[in-house]
Order: C-alpha cells, then structure tokens, then sequence
C-alpha cells in the first residue's frame, strides 16, 4: 500500500509559500537603512500621487510676473519662487508626480524590450544569438545620452509621450545581456529537460519555466532602472530638450533658474534634493532586493 | 502480440570535435506491454543516451542517425513530426529524472508542476488540474498531498521531491515510463520504498518501465528482464533469474561479482579492472577484449554477434562457440600492460 510508505520527513511541519515579493520586502524591512528609504520613497511617491491635493498652488499658475518673481523662501513659499513668478514648492510637487510617471513608463518599455531580446537570443542561441549579441555591442558602444540627443534634436515635436519612448527604448541594452546570460546559463538545467520530456513546447518553457526564474535579476535591474531614467530625464530637461514647458518636472525646474543659479538658489537646491532622494532610495532598495534574491 | 516499444538498429552519435562518439551504436530491444526492463551498465555505456533517444531529447550535436527504428504503438519515434512528438512525451512516453531537486523548477510549487503536465496534455483548467495533481500525488504515497503540493521544492525532503517526480511522470497514465536512475540521488531507506512504490504502481496501471540503472540490486528487485550494455551495445539479454543464476558475457560476471555480499569475507571488493573505452574510438573486435579475462585472438579479429545462449538469452561474445575458453582464464590486457591502473 502506497499509504503506508512515508518518508521520515512527513512529520516535518508545512510551512507557509512563500512569494518572491514576500521574500523581498522581508528583506527590505530587515535593515534600517533600506527600511528609511523605503519611507523616504513611499513619501515621495504620495506627494506625487496626491499632488492636486497637496500643492498650495497651481504649478502652472504667473500671478504677477513683476512683483512676485524670484522671491526667496518664505512662508506664503516655502521653496520661493520662479522668474515667471510660479510657486516652486508647487511645481517640485507636480515635478515629482511627472518624473516618477516618466521614469516608471520608461523602465517598463526597456524591462519589456530588454527580456524579450535577451531571452529570445539566449534561448535560441547559435547563429541567431551571435547576430543579436552584435547588434547589441554596437547600440551598446554609444553613449546613452548622446544617442537620445541625437534622436531628440530630429524629433519634430517635444512631448512627453516621445520622450518616455525614447527613454525606454534606450534604456534596455544592459537588461538584456543580464536576461540572456541567465537563459544561456537555465536552459540546460536538468528541470528545463525534464518540462520538455513531459511535452512542454519551447515557447513554454521560455515563458513559464525560464523567465520566472529571472524574477529577482529583473526586479533589481528595474529598480535601478528607474532611478537612473530620472536622472536622465533630469538632464534632458536641463538641456531643453525633455519635457515640454509649462510642464514642471525637476529637471525643468531647474531649467528655469540655470541662468541664475547662484543667486535663484532655491531654484536648484528643492528639486535637486528631491531627485537626490528619489535616486538614493531607489539604489539602496535595488541593493536590498539584490541580496534578498542571492540569498538562495 | 506486438511489442510496446520496438527498437531496432537504434544509433545515435554525437560529433564532437574530438571526433564521432558512437554513444549508442546498433542497439535493438524490445518492451511488451506491461513490462519492466531494466537497462543495466557502467556510466558511459550508453544506457541514459538511449532513454533520451525514444523521447527524442538529443541535443546537436547529437543526433539519431537515419536508418535507427524506434516503433511505438505503431509510430515511428525517430522521424515523427515534431508536434506529434511533444503529444507521446509526458502523454504516452514520460521519464523519471535521476536528480529530484534539479529536475524541478524552484520557483513554482510542486502541485503547480504536477499539474503542468494534465494542463499540456489533458488541456485542463488550472483548477483541475491541480486537484488532480493532489490526487496523483496521493497516490505515489505523499503524505498531506494537498498542503505539500502548494510547496515548494525545496521546502520538501528528497524522497518527497522523487514522489513528485513520479506523479509528474504518471498523471497521464502513460503506457511506457522510463526511469532514470530513479534512486540513486535517495538514501537507502527512502530508496527501497520508492522501489516498492514503483512496482505498486505499475502494477495498478499496466504501465510499461525502463528501468535504467547501475546497480544490480534495483534490477534483481524491480524488473523482470534485463539488458546489460556495454560501449554503445546490448551485450547480453536475458530475464532476470537467468541472467543472474547463468550470467554468459564476461561483463555480465563481472558486475554480478563485484556486488558486494553480506556474509562474505572479502578483504576487498571484486572489480572490473579497466573503464569503458571512450565512445570516439571503441576498439575493434569484441569491446570489451582488453578487459576480459578470456580473451584470445578471435575476439581481437572479430567483432562478436548476438549468439543465442539459452532461451530467450543473447550474449555478445565468442565464449558461446569456444566455451571451454572459460575454464582458462588470463589477467586481463589492462592489467598486463598497465593502462588499468588510471
């Protein structure tokens, strides 16, 4: 009888499943430094959800051009104000809004874009893997900015839309080479023979056997995905050529106030923290998730 | 009443840089319904490139050489089309991996991959299919299977995760099983009972086994005829009893002799000197020549056949036309000129 026949180990008690997202968060609470950040962050990403809400003006808002113009911090502005006369504190709160949204759409069209290409040129491997892997190294030996620059300067209209694209389009290079060493590395584990000598087809495997076991490389490579595509925006902002005026982003912000920087301070200094923070966090919870998932 | 399985002339090679390895080189056997075969031999002989020929798992720069026939309720395996193929695997045709921990995907629970299989095969709902996962795991004697399949892997002990090898290779009820090695990764104790549980079963379901192994003890215990390979070939076929009361390849004495027994003095074990040759160059003649202890020139000059030694019973070697060559046995070859030693 098959019921009689137990291993010593049944008495063993079950323990609870236990999802990647668990074990990441887990491991996010358990240090004090990633615990901050984690709250530093979901601030952060409030005020941008809640910015209607939070905001003492309208970001876009120029009351008076004239007598309410670059004013320093003060009560009725905390972060002073632009030389159009708008509230800082407002357009850093609406800027946070829009350069997450940016960074967030960005990273999700490289994650998909970089797991696919990665993926398809490892699993398939041989010729088709060598074709790909060059055409990598190539798009690779350009330098990110420039290479958007380029495209940015002939694109016939700035809009958030084009830069997003752009943003992630650029932006998946390097999670693909992650994706596919790791498939290279998976596809001859003897569980990828085993789903395949009980049917699977290739597709699935890739899909259901492979890439879940990609989660945790994934996961961290969007982290800091993010966090450098805000950085990047940032810049193009600075430069002219990311998000289109009025729209606050903080880069735009401080945009506004470059050609005063050492005397319309606040200008700089209250977006720039926010991105500092935004960016810091995001590296110390891309680090925390990273041991998280060598752990196994 | 044909054969299950038939295979005939069975090649497969792999070409390496180093040259063609003839990994399995002429193999034909046959599997009735309801039978259990064991393959038995060294590493190296060929015996897993054979399990993973009739699934058709060959990877380049592997490939079954044309002209190899493997019948299977009247298909033939070898130049079957590729989508016909995946419905015998897991369906008709499934294996038992040598490896528990490795041959499941750590990052899904065992009831999910359980199911995986009814899902391809069966195109059952995803709830289905895990209450019947539950149920086939129930039967290969897990205990509290329906907390134990929302685990995973390696929240279970080894023999758990064997017994979940083993649903995954029956829920389909396939007519043949090929298992791997299916103990050898396992502690004894667990061992015996995942034996015990595999002759269970396949008497529940009339399932045909393979059984493919290195040690003559899961042989004597599981199946009921035995094919010994050695260097890509069938060297000897013979039902159990037989082979092991009147063994008649030298190869065949030699693995039976260097089984250890309890209840024997022996200072040492009892060993075939020597290894298997590698499979890009396998010596001319018998094979097996340089590690014989009865070898003589006709073996050196002739590559023996499949000579019938008794009913039912075939041995790949010229004792069976010389017999009274036994009775003078020699240091092997190897020993003489030393290359054993390695």
């Amino acid at each position: 009888m098959p019921g009689q026949i137990q291993d010593s180990a049944a008495t063993e008690p079950v323990r609870r499943r236990e999802s990647a997202f668990a074990i990441g968060l887990r491991q996010i609470l358990r240090k004090r430094s990633s615990r901050i950040a984690l709250v530093i962050l979901a601030t952060i990403v409030l005020v941008g959800a809640l910015a209607p809400l939070i905001a003492p003006y309208d970001p876009a808002a120029q009351p008076d051009i004239v007598a309410l113009k670059n004013l320093p911090p003060s009560l009725a502005h905390p972060f002073g104000t632009d030389p159009y006369s708008r509230d800082v504190l407002s357009r850093v709160i609406y800027g946070a809004r829009l350069s997450l949204t940016i960074g967030l759409l960005a990273t999700w069209v490289s994650l998909t874009l970089g797991v696919f290409y990665g993926a398809v040129a490892g699993y398939a491997g041989g010729l088709v893997d060598g074709v790909m892997m060059r055409l990598l190294d190539a798009l690779l030996a350009i330098p990110r900015l420039l290479l958007l620059l380029g495209i940015l300067v002939a694109w016939p209209q700035f809009s958030v839309g084009a830069l997003i694209l752009f943003l992630g389009l650029t932006g998946w290079f390097g999670l693909s080479r992650i994706v596919r060493g790791q498939v290279l590395a998976l596809k001859h584990a003897e569980f990828v023979t085993a789903a395949h000598a009980l049917g699977a087809s290739q597709w699935r495997i890739l899909v259901r056997h492979l890439l879940p076991n990609l989660i945790s490389p994934i996961v961290v490579a969007a982290t800091l995905g993010v966090a450098h595509v805000i950085v990047l925006e940032a810049g193009l902002s600075y430069l002219g050529i990311g998000v289109p005026p009025p729209l606050a982003s903080w880069g735009n912000i401080i945009q506004d106030g470059s050609d005063q920087v050492a005397t319309l301070w606040w200008m700089s200094l209250f977006p720039g923290l926010f991105m500092v923070l935004t960016v810091m966090t995001l590296n110390v919870l891309g680090e925390a998730l990273r041991d998280a998932y060598d752990r196994r | 009443m044909a054969p299950l399985l038939s295979i005939r002339d069975l090649k497969t090679y792999f070409y390496t840089e180093a040259g063609v390895a003839r990994s399995v080189d002429g193999v034909s056997f046959d599997i009735g319904q309801g039978e259990t075969v064991g393959i038995v031999g060294e590493s190296g002989c060929g015996k897993s490139v054979t399990a993973l020929s009739i699934l058709r798992l060959i990877q380049p720069p592997g490939r079954i050489e044309p002209g190899s026939r493997i019948e299977f309720e009247g298909k033939d395996l070898v130049t079957l089309g590729d989508e016909e193929m995946r419905h015998i695997r897991g369906n008709r045709i499934s294996m038992i991996f040598q490896e528990p921990m490795s041959a499941l995907n750590p990052v899904f629970s065992v009831g999910d991959q359980v199911a995986e299989v009814a899902r391809i095969h069966a195109g059952l709902s995803k709830r289905k299919a895990f209450d019947r996962a539950v149920e086939t795991l129930a039967l290969t004697g897990m205990p509290a299977p329906e907390e134990r399949a929302k685990q995973y892997p390696h929240q279970l002990s080894g023999g758990m995760r064997q017994r979940v090898l083993i649903a995954m290779a029956l829920i389909m009820k396939p007519a043949l099983v090929i298992a791997d090695e299916p103990t050898t990764a396992l502690d004894v104790t667990i061992q015996a009972q995942i034996l015990d549980l595999l002759v269970h079963l396949q008497k529940e379901f009339g399932t045909s086994i393979l059984m493919i192994t290195h040690d003559l003890g899961v042989i004597a215990e599981t199946t009921s005829r035995v094919i010994v390979m050695y260097a890509g070939e069938v060297v000897e076929e013979a039902s159990v009893d037989e082979l092991f009361a009147h063994p008649h390849h030298p190869y065949t004495e030699g693995l039976i002799h260097s089984m250890p027994h309890i209840g024997h003095d022996q200072e040492r074990l009892n060993v075939i000197p020597g290894t298997v040759p590698a499979p890009t160059n396998w010596p001319h003649g018998c094979r097996f020549r340089e590690r014989c202890p009865y070898s003589w020139d006709l073996p050196e000059r002739e590559h023996p056949p499949l000579y019938d030694v008794g009913v039912n019973h075939t041995s790949r070697c010229h004792l069976a036309i010389e017999p009274e060559r036994r009775n003078q046995p020699h240091p092997p070859l190897v020993v003489v000129e030393g290359v054993g030693a390695a």
